[in-house]
């Protein structure tokens, strides 16, 4: 009995461990490549950094111009064509090999043994956070270098835009999941399908008519625009997620309740929040990534203003007019990706077990 | 019993005598006053935090609007709710009835109609009329929709992505709770597949070209497959661009990584919400530990699996950001939402950029009426 | 019912003290949308309308002050450091002038414009790197006609009658100037890595033939000519259309072009479809790093790169626009490390013609100081900072040669002049459906073997709007 538990532990761990080694792969590749330089990103793989057993040079041969490279030539005592020696030729433990052109390429002597890619910088990092450094020369030839943005400010913003962002449209989707699911009123089924039926609305077409409001309103550019955006694109799925999870809440303890006098005020706020605390915390994360991670409804709706940037804009910006610093967004991915996980650890601890242990059926 | 509890009020009504009604009307009129104050302080709040915003020169740090913003947009709805309810609760018990469903709906129900339902009955007029919304064309756009090829292939490509998407991710998403909820490493185990929902689609499209670029045969593979492929002796491949159709698997494959943490997070707080009490009666039984998952676990956490179901089909239907960012929509990966995109911005052609967004609402159909079932079998007081 | 007047009372104190204290900053607030409403010259238009008689043109007069204290805003699909330079380049203007231009770039400049212009709060100048995205907007009767408010034989006098002729767009109510050209970018360009070419011994070729004989001596010295990448996300395939419109340039007749971007010569016309093959003996196998199929998936920014490896060149010749060279590895000086040659002509008969692209601004907002930023646009000198500091090429007659910060620029601005035509991008010209859609996603479909040619070229006449 024993002995079979722990093998079924060890095969339920191990099954588990390759499923996140699988998860998590990608993302140390994106983490390694942060600290690597445009060029080593695209030449080699980000694996390259652990040791391997790879041909090493260990000596570069420049043949003169005097050397015919059309006719078998002789090196290191191997007579070879230009043609065998592209392809490398290997004598015992050593391999000769011609690198690039026929014109201007050169002999390799490449040895079999470990090796490990060790070039690394905090560059990427300094200039997501610091800003980019522009060199610009002026008319007296003089150059000037001038330090873009830093990303406080934009950091800043995007709190100010997340946190109500999530916080308003999870405080209006409780109340009327609470509303569907414990309410009697007219038109509930039209007004709960109305919802569910506005999950599918891609949001890319509310865009134009919700600016036109903020033009006459005098809105954009500002953190409410941005809120009442995301309140709106966010409140179907949140008052889906809520109502599911507030119906299924036993009926026996909201019947004590109600014969104990108490208003549906009451019991929403004092026994139903307390209860749908996971499903509010699950919620609340997910909202809180979109809006973070949002680029589209934030350039629509604060665009213009260089004030109220968010952190997506920057790093847009950061990549350059024809994205030609890409490779910036490994570590830019990395910053912005800190607070979101800052969030789900804090946020972890709701969902623990016992919670709701035995009060829910399904 | 049913009666009583839909109107709690009612057993206080009946008590209450005449001469109670003038000072109920008294503390009802006295009662409005903190809501229009609450009113009167968001409204001058809301043109504060605008101006302040819009003007260039203000003199206040932006930590400090930033956090008069967040006070303003958080305080304001929780001060609104508590205010209004106090004032709705001053009033007879008929009007409560009958207003507390508007004060815990309505709210809500307007922000949706503002953000949402008008856009889409405008939407729906668009697609009735030309490129430039100017002529009427009756079902034009929609036979253009139908009959286009290039259509053609996007409707084939959502619905890869519905199937697979759906099917993987909610499997998945599932297995690892369940398999979390048994290991000693949960929490830590649940984080690491979590962490994709962490990063931007920016940073997700970066790091899936470390995995999925191609480089020359006799160059070293910078992306991560291929090398695996070229390892065991394999040609490199165009992941993305070539094996069409089969490559929008690979973009699918991103989302699968993408959502799971989100279909293990509520599939997890379902399971937690499985009395452990039962499981274990039915392991003293002598049920295996398959027979507990089928018969037991399953049917306790079947309105989760519904919800996840239904939110991964939604999010699939409307996937964007990842096509945008891997491949744009091109080497025919293109879906309804990056057609929509591009039909209704790039090539400035409302008409048939919004009959595309609308024959995504129609195609959602089923799985709204499916839903709406459900609540329908839902009893309410 | 006690407890609740206590709830009351305490609500009201609660607000009551919230009010008072909100009470003293109040004014600020009720102050700040006086300032709003004044800011703009709402108030200033009429006062420039009232006096036209003042002194010469609104650039003169903007210089003169009149326009002092107004803001135009600007914005673009160019940001970071190219929106650095633009302010750089503007900055003598708003001190001379008082005029506060604010730009702000836009990454997804396509939807944010389209939003803006619809909903009706668009910047007063957008500037625009598709003339045909521009002229849809100008259809709608969103695009003011800059020739209402300029001295038109003045700008004449400044550009080439071509630049002219493509800035002139159909509105609602005839032609209209729908915009200034500010830049342009020159794209029949061929760069090479200049140190390993010299050492190497090979010589730049002049014409086609000298070309493709130069291909054949790279096979046999064992590497690979060409260095070509066209994926670029969404806009996939743009590179290809470049090829394709220089070989239509270089394989048929100026009108066949015109008549071609304006969609009177269809794809699977035989001049297309010839164009079409003598790119494919160049993108072959053999003759493109990589093989034909990497084509599609090396991005347009990294297509280069191959040329500067560690190990000598992988390949080594790269046609792209001036633009291109902000990709090479960092450090990498022109001139030294590399340089650039005229992609030569094929046909004697269709001389040396140049494919360029560029960016035009339009105005949405006829107020005098928007006007009279227009006009600076429409003098050379306007560039001067940005010419220095490289990355910019100006249309501009009055341009001098030596206010390029760098000799690759100067170099390329000669060839444009020198050129015997020169044309705009074909793309750009073409209705977005097809200049931003079919013709990019086709011949990426045709390059990656996912169609055959003559399908792709009749699916792209299939898209073109009727």
């Amino acid at each position: 009995m024993k002995t079979n538990k722990m093998i079924n532990s060890f095969i339920i761990n191990g099954v588990l461990a390759v499923i996140c080694l699988c998860w998590t792969v990608p993302t140390i590749g994106l983490l390694i490549s942060s600290f690597r330089d445009r060029i080593d990103i695209n030449r080699t793989g980000w694996w390259t950094i652990f040791p391997h057993k790879d041909w090493v040079s260990v000596e570069k041969i420049k043949p003169g111009p005097e050397v015919d490279r059309n006719q078998p030539m002789t090196f290191e005592g191997i007579t070879a064509t230009f043609e065998e020696l592209s392809k490398g030729i290997e004598t015992n433990n050593l391999r000769i090999k011609w690198i690039g052109n026929r014109r201007v390429g050169y002999l390799d002597v490449q040895k079999y043994s470990w090796t490990a890619a060790t070039n690394f910088s905090f560059e990427n990092y300094k200039q997501v956070l610091a800003g980019a450094d522009y060199t610009a020369t002026l008319a007296d030839g003089t150059t000037v270098t001038e330090r873009g943005d830093n990303m406080s400010r934009a950091f800043l913003n995007s709190l100010a835009v997340a946190i109500p962002a999530t916080v308003i449209p999870i405080s209006l989707a409780a109340f009327a999941a609470y509303g569907f699911a414990w309410m009697k009123f007219p038109a509930r089924k039209m007004l709960f399908a109305l919802v569910v039926a506005l999950l599918v609305v891609p949001l890319q077409i509310a865009l134009v008519p919700i600016l036109r409001d903020y033009v006459k309103l005098d809105l954009n550019g500002t953190f409410l625009a941005v809120w009442l955006a995301h309140t709106g694109f966010g409140l179907p799925l949140a008052t889906y997620l809520l109502f599911n999870y507030m119906s299924e809440l036993p009926r026996d303890i909201l019947e004590a309740a109600f014969v104990d006098g108490a208003s549906h005020f009451t019991i929403f706020t004092r026994l139903i929040l307390p209860l749908s605390v996971p499903a509010l915390a699950s919620f609340a994360i997910f909202q809180f990534l979109w809006v973070w991670n949002d680029y589209l409804v934030a350039l629509i709706f604060i665009g213009a203003s260089p004030t109220n940037q968010l952190l997506t804009q920057r790093l847009a910006e950061i990549v350059g007019s024809r994205g030609q610093d890409w490779h910036l967004l490994t570590a830019g991915a990395f910053i912005t990706m800190l607070l979101p996980l800052a969030v789900f650890f804090g946020l972890q601890r709701f969902f623990v077990r016992g919670l709701l242990a035995g009060s829910v059926k399904g | 019993m049913k009666g009583s509890v839909a109107n709690p009020m009612a057993s206080t009504s009946n008590s209450a005598r005449p001469g109670q009604s003038t000072s109920r009307i008294i503390t009802s009129l006295l009662a409005i006053i903190p809501l229009l104050a609450s009113l009167a302080a968001l409204v001058w709040g809301f043109f504060f935090l605008r101006d302040i915003q819009l003007a260039n020169d203000s003199n206040i740090p932006q930590a400090i609007t930033v956090l008069m913003a967040i006070v303003w947009g958080v305080g304001g709805v929780i001060l609104l709710f508590t205010t209004a309810n106090f004032f709705i609760e001053q009033l007879s018990d008929n009007w409560v009835r009958r207003l507390q469903p508007v004060l815990f709906v309505g709210p809500a129900v307007l922000m949706l109609v503002w953000a949402l339902v008008l856009p889409t009955i405008r939407t729906l007029f668009l697609s009735f009329y030309d490129e430039a919304s100017i002529n009427f064309v009756w079902f034009e756009n929609f036979k253009f929709v139908f009959t286009n090829d290039a259509m053609l292939v996007v409707f084939r490509n959502n619905l890869m992505w519905m199937f697979f998407g759906t099917i993987f991710t909610s499997s998945a998403g599932l297995l690892i709770a369940v398999l979390a909820d048994r290991s000693k490493f949960e929490s830590f185990a649940k984080a690491l597949i979590f962490m994709p929902m962490a990063i931007s689609f920016v940073g997700a499209g970066v790091i899936w070209n470390f995995v999925y670029s191609v480089k020359p045969v006799n160059e070293p593979q910078i992306g991560l497959l291929n090398s695996v492929v070229v390892f065991f002796g394999g040609q490199p491949q165009a992941w993305t661009a070539f094996f069409q159709p089969w490559n929008n698997f690979f973009l699918i494959l991103i989302v699968i990584w993408l959502q799971t943490g989100y279909a293990m997070v509520l599939f997890s707080a379902a399971i937690k919400g499985v009395s452990s009490e039962i499981l274990e009666a039915a392991r003293v039984d002598g049920a295996t530990e398959l027979q507990v998952f089928f018969r037991i676990m399953i049917p306790q956490i079947m309105g989760t699996i519904i919800t996840v179901s239904t939110t991964v089909v939604i999010f699939t239907l409307k996937i964007f950001d990842v096509v945008i960012v891997m491949t744009g929509g091109q080497y025919g990966t293109s879906v309804i939402a990056t057609e929509f995109y591009r039909q209704y911005f790039t090539y400035n052609n409302n008409g048939v950029g919004s009959a595309i967004a609308i024959v995504l609402l129609v195609a959602v159909t089923p799985v709204m009426a499916y839903n709406l079932r459900r609540f329908a079998q839902r009893e309410v007081f | 019912m006690k407890k609740a007047i206590w709830q009351t009372i305490a609500l009201l104190v609660v607000t009551a003290m919230l009010l008072t204290a909100c009470g003293s900053p109040a004014p600020v607030a009720t102050e700040a949308p006086i300032v709003a409403t004044e800011a703009p010259a709402v108030t200033e238009a009429p006062v420039a309308t009232e006096a036209p008689a003042a002194t010469g043109t609104l650039l003169e007069r903007a210089f003169a002050g009149e326009f002092s204290g107004t803001v135009v805003t600007a914005t673009g699909p160019f940001v970071d450091a190219d929106a650095q330079k633009f302010d750089a380049t503007m900055a003598s203007f708003e001190e001379a002038t008082g005029i506060d231009i604010q730009y702000q770039g836009s990454k997804e400049f396509e939807a944010s414009i389209k939003a803006s212009l619809d909903a009706g709060n668009a910047a007063d100048l957008i500037d625009f790197p598709q003339p045909g995205l521009l002229a849809t907007f100008v259809a709608q009767g969103k695009i003011m006609d800059v020739s209402q408010y300029l001295d038109m034989e003045a700008v004449a006098a400044n550009y080439n009658q071509s630049w002219l002729d493509m800035a002139t767009m159909e509105g609602p109510d005839g032609p209209i100037m729908a915009g200034i050209w500010e830049r342009v970018n020159g794209k029949s360009l061929v760069w090479y890595p200049k140190k390993a070419w010299d050492e190497a011994g090979y010589a730049i070729p002049t014409t086609w033939d000298e070309m493709t004989t130069l291909m054949d001596q790279m096979v046999a010295d064992g590497s690979t000519p060409w260095c070509i990448g066209i994926e670029s996300g969404a806009a996939t395939g743009w590179v290809a259309t470049d090829w394709m419109e220089e070989l239509m340039l270089r394989t048929t007749t100026l009108e066949n072009y015109d008549a071609w971007v304006k969609g009177e010569l269809p794809f699977n016309s035989p001049e297309v479809k010839n164009a079409a093959e003598v790119m494919s003996t160049i993108w072959a196998d053999q003759y493109v790093y990589g093989g034909r199929a990497s084509i599609v998936e090396t991005s347009f920014g990294d297509a280069p790169l191959p040329m500067f490896d560690a190990d000598g060149p992988k390949c080594w010749m790269h046609k792209q626009g001036n633009f291109i060279t902000s990709f090479f590895p960092e450090g990498s000086v022109g001139g030294e490390d590399y340089s650039f040659f005229y992609f030569p002509g094929k046909d004697e008969a269709y001389g040396k013609p140049v494919l360029v692209a560029g960016d035009i601004w339009s105005a949405t907002n006829d107020r005098p100081e928007v006007m009279a930023v227009m006009e600076y646009f429409t003098k050379g000198e306007h560039l001067k900072v940005w010419m220095e500091q490289g990355g910019a090429i100006a249309p501009h007659k009055d341009a001098d040669l030596s206010w390029y910060g760098n000799d690759i620029e100067r170099g390329v601005a000669e060839i444009i002049q020198n050129a015997t035509s020169v044309r705009f991008d074909g793309s750009d010209l073409m209705p977005g459906a097809v200049g931003a859609g079919t013709f990019w996603s086709e011949m990426t479909n045709y390059v990656s073997g996912a169609t055959e040619l003559d399908a792709a070229l009749s699916n792209i006449d299939a898209s073109w709007p009727k």
